[in-house]
């Protein structure tokens, strides 16, 4: 880059960058949430180490083969790979500049991320009915940290979505939407990729051990 | 300034690249991949189809990081390019952070537990 050399009013010379060009509004957005979305995944990374430490101390309490349910995991888990694959149809609509597509398969995704938040809930009811609070041993702190920070995340993407909706609606899909719905899309598919290490290492390999 | 220029079309080029990633065939073949990734963990888990709980756990270990691997490319569309290749730095940094987390807390705390007496024997004590 070129070094303007201007003598000031003091004899001192000023340097500056001359030609720092223009970026359109928004152009470093996606890297910027990309670093951020790495920054989260470095939570995960702690919240997993935890788990992998505590995860054995049961305290002489229930273990994960008596409480976890695979079958409903895995319907979960189905929810949030779908969830995942009709978020992709919204984002290929709104290239293709369809809004009431749009919205249509942005409203499946919530839907189905809904069902995801409404299941993963009754588990804890279930399980929190039965005595396994997250006070009653390491391996329960450590999993109800996890799998309820991951759960709180994918929530607060569910009030973002709705909030694009809304943002949809009212001014259609200008650049500044397109943008936000991109940062959401990468949101949703991070917690997917959360995710498949939330349902390997917490209840795959716990029911296995 | 003939260097000028040619950095702000590259950085033009850059910027279209950038969402014009995703393919209908490319979330599909995403979304096929998953399912299958994680169907076969469940079904091995659930049915108990390998003989040692040890090589169970290996293999859906592999799995999983096979579908981050299919996520990261399919529907977050990671490559070298994107960004100039900086999303891909902060990937690295970010898993190297994460490896350097994981494996450090459960070998330290590994070795911690099997130092620790165990708590039978210290009753034994007198």
């Amino acid at each position: 880059m070129t070094i303007a050399v201007n003598p000031s009013q003091t004899g001192e010379p000023v340097f500056y960058v001359a030609d720092e060009h223009p970026h359109p509004e928004g152009y470093s957005t996606s890297l910027g949430f990309w670093i951020y979305l790495m920054s989260d995944c470095l939570i995960f990374a702690m919240l997993f180490a935890a788990f992998g430490v505590l995860g054995a101390n049961y305290a002489a309490g229930p273990a994960p083969k008596d409480l976890f349910d695979l079958d409903l995991v895995a319907v979960n888990t189905s929810m949030l790979l779908l969830s995942s694959i009709t978020y992709g149809f919204a984002m290929l609509t709104m290239q293709q500049n369809k809004i009431a597509q749009t919205q249509m398969w942005l409203l499946i995704t919530g839907l189905f991320g809904a069902a995801f938040i409404g299941i993963e809930l009754t588990e804890f009811a279930h399980m929190i009915h039965e005595g396994a609070t997250p006070q009653r041993s390491a391996f329960l702190s450590a999993f109800f940290t996890l799998v309820g920070t991951h759960g709180l995340h994918v929530s607060c993407g569910l009030i973002w979505l709705v909030t694009l909706m809304v943002q949809v609606w009212r001014f259609g899909l200008i650049e500044a939407n397109r943008r936000r719905l991109m940062c959401l899309s990468m949101f949703w598919h991070f917690l997917d990729v959360v995710w498949i290490g939330v349902f390997t290492f917490v209840y795959l390999l716990g029911v296995l051990r | 300034m003939s260097t000028d220029t040619h950095a702000a079309g590259a950085h033009d080029h850059h910027h279209g690249e950038g969402h014009a990633h995703s393919t209908f065939s490319g979330y599909m073949l995403g979304f096929v991949l998953s399912v299958a990734l994680t169907a076969i963990p469940f079904w091995l888990v659930m049915s108990g189809a390998l003989p040692s709980k040890q090589i169970t756990a290996l293999v859906i270990m592999a799995f999983a990081v096979v579908q981050i691997v299919v996520h990261m490319i399919y529907f977050l569309h990671m490559s070298p390019k994107s960004e100039n290749g900086w999303s891909m730095m902060a990937l690295i940094f970010t898993i190297v952070m994460v490896v350097i987390a994981l494996s450090g807390s459960l070998w330290v705390m590994n070795h911690l537990n099997s130092n620790m007496m165990p708590i039978h024997e210290m009753t034994g004590m007198k």
